[in-house]
């Protein structure tokens, strides 16, 4: 890989402040039967050369969110607020994504930040080789002639460890951890400064998802970039991330160092999703998952969304307002939780204080 | 799910007793264009005991599914014998084969592909009750459409069976798919990956009720996955299967704990690891080429030898040239490795024979 066409940012002066800063941000979906409010004034930040992890279950807005962070969301979609401030080093002084117009958006997109999608077989062009491919987002946001966009793409794939003699392949003649790796060759082409992985390992083995995920953080310190990382395996971000954002019908439950996360989980929410999946270490431990469904958008219960499924809710959980709080006990001071009466070192009641759960909870087992 | 009972003490205790369905050196050969010839299924033996679960654990493409077709009568082997109840499996005939499909059944892995999007709830479960209990009257019919649901736990059960599968959640939809198959009331239940395509929090609410069928119903269960920390749980006996053999075999808690072959090592270390903190992930350290420059994980199936010799760090001369065999390592562990002095050498003492269960860390 030659320094002139794909150099490492991190040389540059260190900027401070998040490079991507999401700030209340809304995103509800209109449908027939009402608003269906997808995201719920979420703040993330994202700091230049980290990992954030998002994590959450299917239809928890992880994907709407960081979709509509780069403004890629089509109707029934809808931002109703909040702003998404980029902080990259090419610019001069930091743009509000929501503000641009459609010639910067498109300036932006890519160039600044570029997205793997989750499947990757579905992201590729069945008829296309993957030279072509590459050739064309080389040619679509760089200004450059066929013959070093050739070189450009073979040098990308050198960059994720396809062999060359790869260019001339299709989709379809590629495994599964290839055509991920074209994919994430496809998203570095214009040497972004953050890249969104939707879920990017899910569909592949465990062993080849190791392999790809150390390439990723190897890639990411050589050229610099920050990764934000969406999946529903927290296990996965446990080990991955820097910090972890914990997402749930719409909102930020929790959000700490993965460390924190790990050690000192303050959301019952969190509690759950770490007591989800069985170790292959240690001692066997009793697993319980999470019983329930999540709750309706379109008409989401008063108080705290995870309600219906929490172990630790009282009465008071229907008429609290969730804004994140810091966790007093926790050594990161940037470690906040939306769940003000659950510290780390609440026992567990003995039993369910609150009443049924609502038969929107179709998944309650008996 | 029976994360405190002891597998092991069950799974001694299912081994004197007859197997419900047996695997006899099954092989399967696909005919690729041309001459080639893909051996999906490499001398395949095992029983599947009633009350029992054995996980079928390897990455995709290894041979896995196919074996579950050629279990549920979907493929013909291409040598090789499956027994039924001690009896060998005949498919001639159409009655031979809805016999053996009474009592083998399948459950597969994609809840949204696996059921009609324009049929109900109820019609799913109506048809193969009539196929397989007998004649029954209205009546029956929908009572049975009901105590399905119920044991899927999908209650109240009349506001289900009118459902169409687009307006149940996946989670909804694999319940269904677990009803049907049990409509047919099966000694043997196939799970092809039956969480894989659920979410992290309902997989495990999943497995606890199969398990809870499994102990219900006395089911033989066949859980194949590619989650080797799901079939630690959940599973009594594990098998490792690459490339189409089964690489290794043994009690769960034993084989991932302390597992013997190289390709079962890889892939206990390659399972996310939450306790390590110190991750090769986070330093970016994590990369290995093997001396010729490819990435191990796109090594070819050699013709001759071990066939992961390719992709093993031990690998010797031998491995290339001889196809290595099962060796025993105790009573109920084998593994089909010629380095298994090396790879194994913590099992290989006399002193080792249990006691996976209590390792920390």
């Amino acid at each position: 890989m030659s320094a002139p066409t794909l150099g490492p940012v991190s040389s540059g002066p260190a900027v401070s402040g998040p490079v991507l800063d999401i700030r209340d941000f809304s995103v509800v979906y209109r449908t027939p039967g009402g608003d269906v409010r997808a995201v719920d004034k979420v703040n993330l930040a994202l700091h230049p050369g980290e990992v954030v992890g998002l994590a959450g279950e299917s239809g928890s807005g992880k994907s709407t969110l960081a979709y509509g962070a780069c403004r890629l969301l089509r109707p029934p979609a809808l931002i109703t607020g909040g702003s998404i401030r980029y902080a990259g080093r090419r610019l001069t002084t930091p743009a509000d994504v929501l503000k641009m117009r459609p010639e910067e958006l498109k300036r932006m997109r890519w160039r600044e930040i570029a997205i793997v999608f989750q499947s990757a077989m579905n992201a590729l062009n069945p008829v296309l080789n993957v030279r072509d491919q590459l050739v064309d987002v080389i040619h679509a946001h760089l200004k450059m002639t066929r013959e070093e966009a050739h070189d450009k793409a073979a040098s990308l794939l050198d960059l994720v460890g396809i062999p060359r003699n790869r260019l001339r392949s299709y989709p379809h003649e590629l495994s599964g951890g290839m055509r991920q790796r074209v994919m994430i060759a496809m998203a570095l082409a214009t040497d972004p400064e953050v890249v969104i992985m939707d879920e990017p390992t899910t569909a592949l083995d465990v062993v080849v998802q190791r392999d790809i995920l150390a390439q990723i953080v190897e890639l990411k310190e050589t050229l610099g970039f920050s990764i934000l990382f969406i999946t529903h395996d927290l296990s996965l971000l446990l080990e991955l991330a820097d910090r972890i954002a914990v997402m749930y019908a719409g909102q930020l439950m929790e959000v700490g160092t993965a460390d924190e996360i790990h050690r000192e989980p303050s959301h019952p929410y969190t509690k759950g999703l770490l007591n989800s999946f069985p170790s292959l270490r240690g001692p066997r431990r009793d697993l319980a998952g999470i019983p329930g469904s999540p709750p309706d958008l379109r008409n989401p219960p008063p108080g705290c969304p995870f309600l219906p499924r929490c172990d630790y809710g009282t009465d008071a959980c229907t008429s609290v307002g969730m804004s994140l709080a810091k966790v007093s006990s926790s050594a990161d001071p940037n470690h906040v939780t939306a769940c003000p009466f659950v510290l780390p070192d609440t026992p567990r009641p003995p039993h369910k204080i609150r009443a049924e759960a609502p038969a929107a909870a179709e998944e309650v087992t008996s | 799910m029976s994360a405190i009972d002891s597998p092991e003490a069950e799974f001694l205790a299912g081994a004197d007793r007859a197997p419900a369905m047996e695997a006899l050196a099954l092989n399967k050969d696909f005919r690729l264009s041309g001459r080639h010839i893909l051996h999906a299924v490499r001398d395949v033996s095992f029983g599947l005991y009633r009350g029992t679960v054995v996980a079928l654990v390897g990455e995709s493409g290894s041979g896995k599914s196919t074996v579950a077709r050629l279990l549920a009568g979907q493929e013909y082997p291409t040598s090789g014998e499956i027994r039924l109840g001690g009896q060998p499996v005949d498919l001639s005939g159409r009655r031979a084969f809805r016999h053996h499909k009474s009592e083998v059944q399948l459950v597969f892995q994609d809840p949204f592909a696996s059921l009609n999007p324009v049929h109900t709830v109820s019609y799913h479960l109506e048809r193969p009750i009539r196929l397989h209990q007998g004649r029954k009257t209205r009546a029956e019919v929908n009572h049975e459409v009901d105590a399905l649901l119920e044991q899927v736990r999908l209650v109240p059960a009349g506001q289900f069976s009118g459902k169409y599968p687009h307006e149940l959640s996946g989670g909804q939809r694999q319940r269904v798919s677990f009803a049907r198959a049990l409509a047919a009331k099966p000694s043997v239940l196939l799970a092809d990956e039956p969480v894989s395509m659920l979410d992290v929090s309902i997989r495990l609410e999943m497995l606890s009720l199969l398990d809870d069928l499994r102990r219900r119903f006395r089911l033989a269960l066949l859980y194949i996955t590619h989650d080797i920390a799901s079939a630690r749980y959940f599973a009594d006996e594990v098998l490792v299967m690459y490339a189409g053999q089964i690489v290794e075999r043994g009690p769960a808690e034993e084989l991932t704990q302390r597992p013997a072959h190289p390709y079962t090592q890889l892939l206990v270390s390659s399972a996310p690891d939450p306790d390590n903190l110190g991750s090769t992930l986070r330093t970016g350290t994590g990369i290995k080429t093997t001396s010729n420059g490819t990435r191990p994980t796109e090594a070819g199936i050699p013709a001759i030898g071990c066939l992961f010799a390719p992709r093993c760090p031990l690998a010797d001369d031998r491995c290339r040239a001889e196809y290595p065999v099962p060796q025993q390592i105790s009573p109920t562990r084998s593994a089909a490795c010629w380095r298994l002095d090396i790879a194994a050498s913590q099992l290989t003492g006399p002193q080792e024979q249990r006691g996976g269960g209590d390792t920390t860390g």
